[in-house]
């Protein structure tokens, strides 16, 4: 190999890099969906890399469901103060008081519809004009088709039809008051990608990746976390097992893996071996349609 | 391990999603749940048999309608690369979805329809990626198993498609012939075409070289952005923030700005935090200057010892994306890299036939999915190479300046 060739994990970042610093030079109030899940680990990691030593051109922004994993919520905390950015969170308890909305039902009553509604109101607030978030294509089916740089109308919506055609590594990012630019600069990364990065680079992640006993509910194949946001019954099958998350959403919408990788090295060779993917696993939210991610990206989720 | 970004391009029946369902599948990067997927729609179809295809429809919309909307991407790796496919669909809106996915691969394969042998699309395919400069081009004779696997048959086509090669100046192309139902040399050789000497479709794909496809002697830095932290501990820090497009830079180097020709050399080079003597394309970087020149976002600093071309008259040949026509004299923000600058379109030389090359009479208004020869005057000079000399400093897109979309796509000569 000459010294010239990048390897693909170095091509990926830098591709990041450059779409991060697209935002910044584009962009009057731009912002970063911060989750405390992996992938939005991995954008902060490279927004260190994009700007440092100068200061983020962008405050990192929650939307807390307040159905987070507590591990996820102190991650956050520590993370925030350890590299010295501004954090803003947004509770979408205080949007269903404010709004009247109304909370779904049943077993494992979702707040993830009702997300949508404290994203938009914090966009308005922030008259944030453009949002870094971490969604990748391999994720889903209509992520495949999304562009770098998606643009939203008013409504936050996402229209397939009217894509803006995206050519070289030439991004579009003007946009009228009260649109908003969705930005992903972590597309054509796969969930391998993500975790040989952080590999590579020995990013820190919340424990709840990791191996760990925890008190859960099989249900229909899927281990959902006990907890007080899951409504139990008399006949549900409750167990102690040894799990680990690969994916970090809501406890209610989160499904655990039977796992004792309890480090990196561990899970990723767990990850090459599996079958399933990421969502397909860990994700009840998907499985209420077919096209359940198409029609929450039109309706202005991220 | 690097990547390989590449699309396919094929007519509506040609088998392309299949092909690209045939890779994922054989590569192992379909995983159980989205074959279930998969299967609970084929049984509600007809048929009853899986049909790798739905891997590549996407949205309900799509799959309602049986077409594809826009360039979806999909992703696969073998240790050998990661792979990143830009899948275009094949209908009326063609030329403007396959120029948008031809811009960044640096392959294309072009699917052949065994039986119909090289057809009009099939040129028109081979004219984009020529017009689009892919470096390389997989000529994928398709559906043998329907021609009996005829070693005649797919002579023939060759020498058709050689001829086409030869007259689009491509540089590189192979042929194969496969079967993307069956998995005829798709990932191993077909064991039906013991006549067929070459490697499979995987091998190619993981084999071709790409690292002659990055220019190391142009040296080209879009500044993106300026960062400066004005705390007291990094008082007089101003590195100039951006993504090497080409080239390589070295500590000391002796650069130029352009269009502002300002010339001094470069004190130091960062790569991800840490400090380095050489960087090199496609790394991200942030470059210091010996002196404090004027430079800001949209500029390009380059090597003093090889220069972009300076101006603000540009032939291009310019793929139409909108809906609403172009008129002559109509102006846009055009925009090349970081750089926006306002243009004008000011003459209409010819209409490029993309199934035959032909130059025509331009019409009065061009059309969504026309390709014409045309000059552009930028308000301000732009640095910048010729696309088909240096392919990452020689494209641009042109912006509505009342809608905001990109409406045009400019390969400069």
């Amino acid at each position: 190999m000459s010294r010239y060739q990048l390897n693909y994990l170095d091509q990926l970042e830098s591709e990041a890099i450059h779409i991060m610093r697209e935002v910044a030079g584009q962009f009057e109030r731009p912002a970063l969906l911060f989750s405390g899940g992996k992938d939005s680990i991995t954008l902060v990691h490279l927004a260190l890399k994009a700007f440092r030593p100068g200061k983020f051109p962008f405050p990192l922004v929650h939307i807390d469901t307040g159905h987070n994993f507590q591990e996820a919520l102190d991650y956050r905390d520590a993370m925030a103060e350890r590299i010295g950015e501004k954090l803003i969170v947004r509770y979408v308890a205080d949007t269903i008081k404010a709004k009247n909305l109304t909370e779904q039902k049943g077993k494992f009553a979702s707040r993830n519809a009702l997300q949508t509604y404290t994203l938009l109101d914090t966009i308005e607030e922030f008259k944030f004009d453009a949002c870094i978030g971490g969604a990748r294509r391999d994720e889903e089916k209509a992520r495949a088709k999304e562009r770098i740089f998606s643009v939203r109308d008013e409504f936050g919506q996402w229209n397939p039809k009217l894509q803006r055609p995206e050519l070289w590594n030439t991004y579009n990012g003007r946009i009228d008051k009260g649109e908003n630019v969705r930005v992903f600069p972590i597309s054509n990364w796969t969930e391998l990608d993500i975790w040989n990065y952080i590999r590579k680079e020995k990013i820190e992640l919340p424990s709840i990746y990791f191996s760990h006993e925890r008190e859960v509910l099989e249900y229909e194949g899927q281990l959902v976390a006990v907890s007080e946001f899951v409504q139990l019954e008399e006949t549900d099958k409750i167990s102690k097992k040894t799990v680990r998350y690969r994916t970090v959403g809501d406890m209610t919408c989160t499904a655990a893996v039977e796992s004792t990788a309890s480090n990196i090295d561990d899970i990723i060779t767990e990850i090459i071996a599996t079958k399933t993917s990421e969502r397909g696993e860990t994700r009840i939210d998907d499985k209420v349609s077919e096209a359940a991610m198409e029609d929450r990206k039109k309706n202005g989720y991220f | 391990m690097d990547i390989l970004r590449f699309i396919t391009a094929g007519s509506v029946d040609d088998g392309k999603s299949t092909l690209i369902g045939r890779l994922l599948y054989d590569s192992k990067s379909i995983m159980i749940d989205q074959l279930e997927a998969i299967e609970k729609q084929t049984k509600n179809r007809e048929d009853g048999e899986i049909d790798l295809a739905l891997l590549t429809d996407g949205l309900r919309a799509e799959r309602e309608q049986g077409i594809t909307i826009d360039v979806a991407y999909k992703y696969f790796s073998t240790p050998k690369r990661k792979f990143i496919i830009a899948d275009a669909p094949g209908h009326i809106q063609y030329t403007r979805n396959m120029v948008t996915g031809a811009s960044n691969s640096d392959l294309a394969i072009i699917l052949v329809d065994a039986r119909h042998g090289v057809v009009e699309q099939t040129r028109r395919h081979s004219i984009i990626a020529s017009l689009l400069n892919i470096p390389h081009v997989v000529v994928a004779v398709n559906k043998m198993d329907l021609v009996e696997y005829s070693q005649e048959v797919y002579n023939n086509i060759l020498i058709d498609y050689a001829a086409v090669a030869k007259s689009l100046g491509l540089k590189d192309v192979s042929y194969i012939p496969i079967s993307a139902l069956n998995g005829d040399n798709i990932v191993d050789r077909s064991t039906s075409m013991d006549w067929y000497e070459g490697e499979s479709l995987l091998h190619i794909l993981e084999n071709v070289a790409l690292h002659d496809d990055i220019n190391l002697t142009h040296a080209r830095f879009p500044v993106q952005y300026v960062i400066r932290p004005q705390t007291e501990a990094l008082h007089d820090y101003r590195g100039y923030a951006g993504k090497i497009i080409s080239g390589i830079y070295k500590k000391g180097d002796a650069i130029t700005v352009q269009p502002s020709g300002l010339s001094t050399t470069i004190s130091a080079i960062e790569v991800g935090g840490v400090e380095v003597e050489e960087a090199f394309a496609p790394q991200s970087a942030i470059l210091h200057l010996e002196d404090d020149v004027d430079i800001s976002r949209g500029d390009l600093i380059t090597l003093t010892s090889n220069q972009p071309i300076v101006s603000n008259e540009l032939d291009v040949l310019l793929c139409w994306m909108d809906s609403k026509p172009l008129v002559v004299g109509n102006k846009y923000q055009l925009q090349i890299n970081s750089r926006l600058v306002r243009a004008v379109v000011k003459e209409f030389k010819y209409k490029v036939n993309v199934n035959s090359l032909e130059q025509e009479e331009v019409p009065d208004k061009v059309q969504l999915n026309d390709i014409i020869k045309a000059t552009i005057k930028t308000a301000s000079p732009i640095p910048y190479d010729s696309y088909q000399k240096l392919r990452v400093n020689g494209g641009a897109i042109l912006i509505d300046e009342t809608s905001h979309v990109t409406v045009g796509a400019c390969m400069i000569q």
